[in-house]
């Protein structure tokens, strides 16, 4: 464990109400269970047995990974959710490249979480986040594949009565060796899936795979190119009902009253409910008839203190955490950073901020719910599949065997369908219209007010150099918001939020780079009532600006190379250093850029994975960037589909880097002033730069790739902005700063 | 009531005059390919072709563009075939999550159609949605593999 510097409570400090989740004992099981802490919570992942267990098709399952058709087709079971960034595809490659199976005949398909918890959660977690998708269950899937493989081949030896061992398995065909007789998987998966699994099996080394680690097309590319593809806003239900809601605009206030007769009488309208206590929602025909008369609806909110607040009260507040006087969680140290900077013959210091964001979905949050007193089905994009089960159970109050969810293909996740609020309040609304269907959308501007924001934080970093400019300490001090204090609390260690530090760790999957004689990196923690979550890259992504940029001021004030400087802390961390070379290689730094080209240059480890980044740009007039060309290096460990990682890659730019130039959330009265794309823009193609990948997987570790590359795109482009104007920008986004995209 | 010619078939819808395009086309008519992004004509999701132009459809009204020939995603592909975008899009594995490609798609075919060989910087100029997975870079691969195919 980390050290720290006080007790817990006194520190989780807040403005003002703060909602907090209320779990009843069931869900608190299983919601928990879902976060990794309670695998022992009855999680039991079976690989067969002597009872054939059927799909829905009648086909044999194998086990609970593998389902194969008489012809032969193979279905494979994915657990976790698929929302653009390839997981779906990659997780069966996986599975397929054990099972040795003809890829050509591969579908997937999702299990719900209500078999899976009526099977003793046979499918593991559901959780999708956190670039965790492969790298948590690349194991029991691929053992789930080689079990199924071992069980298919002995089926074909028991039917041909000879020993296993002199058959072997490929592209879905087993031959018996010695006689040449070969039979298909699709003709003895009834038989196999009667026998009993093998105790262990032995995985393929990656080296020798052939599914795996190849840039496979992915397999739901078809359907969305057609308009085919069903997201949660496309389920059609006979007899079905839309709904349009409006929670109070300032988070933690409540609906005191709303005049239902106003509308009551308008085309379409059906009903108009309370959804808890903060939200109104209207029932009509179509979505569209549901929304022009909540748009007319009178609603009176007790809008609480909360509406109080404002970003300046915020920052004000956030400000008075970087006094060293005040409580802080120590997350990462070494030496005596303090005493160090007193005595230095230089030191450098600077404060940096960084905004709430939105995720920004293209798809609003939106859930479809059947509810009688027998049954309630949710059909919705989640992320975590698993936990929208948990808030189904609650907000319904049916057993789990009455509950189930059916998880649709996302339109972007990011983070923000991990949770549940959107599921909660559709069965709030079915639940009040027994056996009617209702589909419940948020506007966009309902989805831009009611988001669960990248936390809002602030920096104090303070370098210190001996007389020969050597970097002899370095104090970290961020002061801003938890989130995990406000959606996971069990998970905090002493009060402590260890995700804060992500990027800046002592060790563990987002380590820092560098080695630094007297270091102090701590957590001031301040919670203000605007809901924070899980968001693309998340705290990687303010700390690796934070210390991305300040690692470049250090070197400026050391009179140093940016690069060379960092490769002078760098010397026991060889795997942040590897990428960084790797970029820096690529890029042609020490090389004399273009023309009015300038570079920039970061690393941060994050999700498991090592990244570096370099960018080129120019900039007119002082203010109007254009980023011509950015070098990206990814070390994962392993790469399962190459094209998608590069895919994963050039796409965190596009989040990164509209993060960096337009995004940021401000609160006024209370609530997000942002309400749609014109407030809160997001890049387009005309301002994307050319990406060029580096994959450089170095093995023995596996390592997410749909975040962490994120943390690179700002300080990169941040650092060669500096080297082009000699101005440091601190604060974000750059739209605040009238600085622009050429 | 409106009368639609939705990909060649006419539909007698019943809704108000003053309806968006996009919620009769998802509603009324049952088509769910062209996709809400924002409402306000910024995002590009729900982009159709009315008499062969690019229109975002939360934009207009039913009453602007009865009698007009709309196009949406379902009827891109013609006779069965499909469209030489839609090929190219397969081809370079574009779509990440796939919500705005419907609308991308269909900026694209119009593009295409007016200027068969675009440049970076017409593209630049003309395909202005939003895609938050960020799927730019594959996007305009292929948009230039379409154009040659």
């Amino acid at each position: 464990m980390l050290p720290r510097t006080h007790e817990g409570a006194a520190m989780n400090l807040q403005v003002n109400q703060h909602i907090m989740p209320t779990l009843n004992r069931r869900a608190f099981v299983i919601g928990t269970a879902t976060a990794g802490a309670g695998l022992a919570l009855g999680l039991d992942l079976p690989f067969g047995g002597p009872s054939v267990v059927r799909a829905a098709d009648g086909a044999p399952e194998v086990n609970a990974w593998v389902v194969i058709r008489p012809d032969d087709t193979v279905v494979i079971r994915i657990a976790r959710s698929e929302m653009g960034q390839g997981t779906l595809t990659g997780l069966a490659q996986l599975v397929a490249e054990e099972l040795e199976c003809d890829w050509s005949k591969v579908t997937t398909e999702y299990p719900t979480p209500g078999q899976s918890v009526a099977r003793k959660r046979a499918w593991g977690d559901f959780s999708t986040g956190g670039s965790r998708g492969i790298r948590t269950s690349q194991d029991y899937v691929r053992k789930g594949g080689a079990t199924a493989r071992v069980m298919l081949i002995q089926a074909a030896a028991n039917e041909w009565k000879v020993p296993a061992t002199e058959c072997k398995a490929a592209n879905s065909v087993i031959t018996h060796t010695p006689t040449g007789k070969t039979t298909t998987y699709g003709k003895v998966a009834e038989a196999a899936a009667k026998l009993e699994p093998p105790a262990d099996v032995k995985l393929k080394e990656p080296k020798d795979w052939t599914i795996a680690g190849k840039g496979l097309k992915r397999l739901d590319t078809v359907d969305k190119t057609t308009g085919k593809m069903t997201y949660g806003i496309d389920v059609k239900l006979p007899g079905m009902l839309n709904a349009a809601i409006k929670d109070c605009p300032v988070f933690g206030g409540k609906v005191k009253s709303f005049d239902e007769a106003k509308i009551s009488g308008m085309k379409g309208v059906k009903k108009v409910v309370p959804v808890g206590d903060s939200a109104v929602a209207v029932v009509a025909d179509t979505w569209w008839h549901a929304k022009s008369a909540l748009d007319k609806l009178p609603i009176v909110w007790d809008e609480g203190d909360n509406a109080k607040v404002s970003s300046e009260t915020i920052a004000k507040w956030l400000a008075e955490g970087l006094d060293n006087a005040q409580p802080a969680y120590v997350g990462n140290q070494n030496g005596d950073a303090k005493a160090a900077i007193a005595s230095a013959a230089k030191k450098v210091e600077a404060v940096y901020s960084y905004p709430y964001q939105n995720h920004a979905t293209m798809e609003p949050m939106n859930a479809t719910v059947l509810y009688t007193p027998d049954k309630c089905e949710v059909w919705c994009g989640t992320q975590n599949g698993e936990a929208a089960f948990a808030a189904a159970l609650e907000a319904s109050g049916l057993p789990a065997e009455k509950v189930d969810v059916h998880k649709l293909m996302l339109g972007g996740g990011f983070g923000r369908r991990g949770m549940t609020d959107y599921v909660r309040q559709a069965v709030a609304i079915a639940k009040q219209m027994p056996g009617t269907p209702i589909k419940l959308l948020w506007s966009r501007e309902e989805d831009m007010q009611h988001g669960k924001y990248h936390p809002i934080t602030q920096c104090k970093l303070t370098g210190a150099f001996d007389a020969d400019n050597n970097l002899v300490a370095l104090h970290y001090r961020l002061s801003g918001q938890s989130i995990l204090f406000s959606v996971r609390p069990e998970a905090l260690q002493n009060g402590m939020d260890p995700a804060a530090f992500q990027g800046v760790a002592q060790s563990g999957e987002a380590a820092i780079g560098y080695a630094v004689p007297n270091l102090l990196v701590e957590h001031a923690m301040r919670n203000p009532h605007v809901p924070p979550g899980f968001w693309r890259g998340v705290n990687v992504n303010h700390n690796a600006i934070y210390l991305e940029c300040f690692m470049d001021e250090l070197a400026l004030a050391a009179g140093q190379d940016p690069l060379e400087f960092r490769r002078k802390l760098m010397g026991k961390h060889p795997k942040h250093l590897a990428v960084l070379n790797a970029v820096a290689e690529k890029i042609g730094w020490g090389t004399p850029a273009p023309q009015g080209i300038y570079r920039g240059i970061a690393q941060v480890m994050g999700y498991g994975s090592y990244v570096a980044g370099a960018a080129e740009i120019s900039v007119t007039d002082g203010s109007k960037i254009k980023v011509h060309r950015i070098v990206a290096s990814t070390d994962p460990g392993y790469v399962v589909n190459p094209a998608q990682v590069e895919r994963q890659i050039a796409g965190s730019f596009v989040y990164g880097l509209s993060a960096l130039f337009y995004g940021g959330c401000t609160v006024k009265d209370g609530r997000i002033e942002q309400t749609n794309f014109d407030t809160y823009n997001s890049m387009r193609i005309n301002e994307m730069p050319k990406v060029e990948s580096v994959m450089a997987p170095s093995g023995g570790f596996w390592g997410g790739v749909g975040e962490p590359t994120i943390g690179v795109a700002a300080p990169a482009v941040l650092n060669a902005y500096f080297a082009a104007t000699g101005k440091r920008i601190r604060t974000f986004p750059l739209r605040n700063q009238n600085i622009s995209f050429a | 009531m409106a009368n639609l010619k939705i990909n060649g078939k006419t539909t007698n819808v019943d809704v108000e005059d003053d309806t968006p395009l996009l919620w009769a086309i998802r509603e009324n008519v049952g088509l769910t390919g062209t996709k809400y992004g924002c409402g306000i004509a910024q995002c590009g999701a729900c982009t159709v072709h009315i008499d062969g132009v690019a229109m975002r459809s939360c934009g207009v009204t039913v009453s602007e563009v009865a009698g007009k020939d709309i196009t949406t995603i379902e009827g891109l592909a013609a006779g069965g075939v499909m469209h030489k975008v839609q090929l190219a899009w397969i081809a370079s594995d574009v779509p990440q999550c796939g919500y705005c490609q419907s609308g991308m798609i269909m900026a694209v075919a119009a593009l295409l159609k007016e200027n068969p060989k675009p440049t970076d910087d017409d593209i630049n100029d003309a395909i202005t949605n939003i895609c938050r997975c960020g799927t730019f870079q594959q996007v305009r691969e292929a948009i230039h593999a379409a154009a040659n195919a």
